[in-house]
């Protein structure tokens, strides 16, 4: 959207003025996530830049919240616990999702919205109300309190992004592929492995880190349908935060950060990958 | 009308085995249709056990009621034939079979669940119980007397009218209480007076919060979006990445983000401070109430208004606003007429959505909205975590999963469910 030659003073003045407007609202949006990187590096137990800081002493400068990150076993175990039940919940809702997505897109599925609406309602309902539903039934069958409760509290609720990313990829699935497979010889499982999954596996792969990040990144439901044996980086942060609040947080914060940062990349060259097996982009 | 000709003709064909085509063919068709019900059926019931089942046993704990007539399982029935709108308490039979239900539960130890559990309706039933327990088995004949002796609350009509209402297997008094209603001493149902109809205040501030909210997304989204589908591919991956990244990361990081940069001692406070704006002891209040669960939120939802809107706009060829440009229409006049027009789906699927997620918000809000800037979300949680009243808390739990139900059909309308994108 270059400024075309002809533009008048106003147009000028409009068009520097929108960029600049759009340039406070990008502002606003990475700033938050910027700002906390410098202040993770804070000698001094406080929320904020200290003078030593910003006249850039190293003095004002320190590791320390990091080591206590690394040190401290209420993080460790948290840490730990993220991992176990991220993983886990991703493999069951990326493979419940998947098999999931290719009967959804299959043209014989009937009453296909309906099914996808119910499928995909538990990114829908409220996070509190999913909550507190599990809270009580998994109290019920001996479940609340364990990493096996958490884990399949969390998949239940990833499974409707597997299905949706899954279910987009297959938009695009030439589903004369398996025929021609099938004509060729290939038996369904062959023709599943060789034909289908090397096609849909950036989509699954998007999808299953659609899942982990929601896991990961879950605190209403590990609130209360685990226990402190079950608890994960949020669940630390957000009890961190309400009680005693210390830098160490934002350390944990930065290296989510990192995290997510590196998450995005991945995503974007399985984007780019997926067009170009579909042949969508030139390169 | 070619289907006649077509059923005539599969009618008169067959296949190589003999069977006539139609009948083959539906076969296959229908085999087909079990294939694909297959492989949805594991998530199907996947999502049926761990998710549905829980959440329906929940809601159903916001009419259920049987507590009350398990325990006075003998004087519920007779309670029955007592006529709570004349002024008489009822006989010495009630009270008799009173003492035996409270007998036995003193030994099973199961009369402090339901006193409780009446206490909602009417406080003092919950020591009344427990008192009356305890001496129910020493009571000599005539109990009416005896009873009255232990409390004379059981003498006072309005309990036995609450203990009346509420000894059936399912109530509407978590519903009336979500809704600030209730039951009178004569147990007519009125609205609560103003000062004391909170929830009512709660959804409507709800309401608001998240419509204040969704609008801001749009402001600050449609701006952003319209720059990022007319730059060059190039330079709009880059700055997509502005939005992406604020997406994937941690809301946990966000929300500390913002307490960091909002609170007393914070970075916004500590700049305005040290340009001589404020002196150090006006620092502005802008977290634990209604502007920082605002600001967060907005920031937030931001990326869900935007990723849409953008997906939208980068299919409107820019060659529309030229031709209205051509055709006379000043600039402001042909984005308004043609160009806005055109975004109105991506529109209503950004605005659904990050209304839907505003409204049954709780982290943020938890922990960035003190006293007054909490939404219904959190006195859900807080009726499950601290006052365990967990009918109220399922009773606003349904009425907040009924109008996400009611967003969600409408955004089936407007987007279509099988249109939802992610990223």
């Amino acid at each position: 959207m270059a400024l075309p030659a002809h533009a008048g003073k106003i147009e000028t003045i409009w068009y520097y003025t929108f960029r600049v407007l759009c340039g406070i609202i990008f502002f606003f949006l990475i700033a938050p996530i910027v700002i906390i990187i410098p202040l993770s590096f804070n000698s001094v137990p406080f929320f904020t830049f200290t003078s030593e800081m910003l006249s850039l002493d190293p003095a004002g400068y320190s590791l320390k919240w990091y080591q206590d990150f690394f040190t401290d076993l209420n993080w460790q175990g948290a840490v730990q616990n993220s991992f176990i039940i991220a993983i886990f919940s991703t493999l069951i809702s990326t493979t419940l999702g998947t098999i999931a997505a290719l009967g959804l897109s299959r043209s014989e599925m009937p009453a296909k919205t309906v099914v996808m609406g119910i499928l995909i309602s538990p990114m829908i309902v409220p996070l509190i109300i999913s909550a507190a539903g599990m809270f009580f039934f998994y109290t019920n069958i001996g479940l609340a309190s364990t990493h096996l409760g958490v884990i399949l509290a969390h998949a239940a609720l990833a499974t409707p992004f597997v299905v949706i990313v899954v279910t987009a990829t297959l938009v695009g699935f030439d589903q004369s592929l398996i025929r021609a497979a099938a004509t060729l010889g290939a038996s369904p499982v062959v023709t599943f492995f060789k034909v289908t999954v090397p096609l849909i596996l950036p989509g699954v792969i998007s999808g299953a880190l659609f899942a982990f990040v929601t896991s990961f990144d879950e605190v209403v439901v590990v609130k209360f349908v685990g226990s402190y044996e079950q608890r994960t980086i949020p669940w630390a942060m957000f009890s961190g935060i309400r009680e005693q609040i210390s830098p160490t947080i934002l350390a944990v914060a930065t290296m989510l950060i990192i995290l997510s940062a590196s998450l995005l990349a991945t995503l974007e060259l399985l984007r780019r990958r997926n067009e170009r097996l579909r042949g969508m982009s030139p390169g | 009308m070619s289907t006649t000709v077509e059923s005539i003709a599969a009618e008169q064909m067959v296949t190589a085995d003999g069977i006539p085509l139609k009948v083959s063919l539906a076969r296959a068709r229908r085999r087909a249709r079990n294939r694909a019900l297959l492989l949805v059926a594991p998530l199907f019931l996947f999502i049926f056990v761990t998710f549905f089942i829980p959440i329906f046993s929940m809601l159903f704990r916001s009419v259920e009621n049987e507590l009350v007539g398990e325990t006075l399982h003998r004087t519920v029935p007779l309670l029955q034939n007592w006529d709570e709108s004349g002024d008489a308490i009822p006989g010495e039979e009630v009270f008799a079979a009173l003492v035996q239900d409270f007998a036995e539960a003193q030994e099973t130890k199961t009369a402090g669940r339901p006193g409780r559990r009446l206490n909602y309706e009417k406080p003092g039933f919950s020591s009344l119980f427990r008192k009356t327990a305890r001496k129910a088995e020493k009571l000599e004949p005539p109990y009416k007397e005896a009873m009255i002796k232990i409390s004379k609350d059981w003498g006072d009509i309005e309990y036995w009218r609450v203990l009346k209402r509420e000894s059936g297997k399912y109530t509407k008094a978590y519903y009336l209480s979500a809704l600030d209603f209730s039951y009178d001493p004569e147990g007519n149902i009125v609205k609560n007076p103003g000062e004391e109809s909170i929830y009512i205040k709660l959804f409507w501030r709800t309401l608001w919060m998240s419509m204040l909210i969704t609008v801001l997304c749009l402001v600050l989204a449609y701006p952003i979006s319209y720059l990022l589908s007319t730059l060059p591919a190039r330079s709009s991956n880059l700055l997509l990445i502005l939005v992406l990244l604020p997406f994937w990361t941690s809301l946990l990081v966000r929300t500390s983000a913002w307490i960091a940069i909002l609170q007393q001692e914070g970075v916004i406070n500590d700049f305005l401070v040290f340009l001589g704006f404020l002196t150090d002891d006006g620092r502005l209040a802008m977290i634990h109430n209604q502007v920082g669960t605002i600001v967060a939120m907005v920031h937030v939802l931001l990326p869900f208004m935007v990723l849409p809107l953008y997906s939208v706009m980068k299919t409107i060829p820019p060659s529309y606003l030229r031709a209205a440009r051509s055709l006379g229409a000043n600039p402001f006049t042909a984005f308004v007429r043609v160009y806005m027009p055109n975004t109105v789906a991506g529109i209503g699927a950004g605005g659904i959505l990050v209304f839907i997620i505003a409204i049954g918000y709780y982290i943020t809000p938890a922990l960035v909205g003190g006293q007054s800037g909490t939404l219904i979300s959190n006195l859900i949680a807080y009726h499950l975590e601290a006052s365990l009243n967990w009918g109220l808390a399922a009773a606003l739990g349904a009425i907040l999963l009924g109008g996400v139900l009611v967003l969600y059909l409408l955004y089936d309308k407007v987007v279509g469910i099988d249109n939802m994108k992610l990223g």
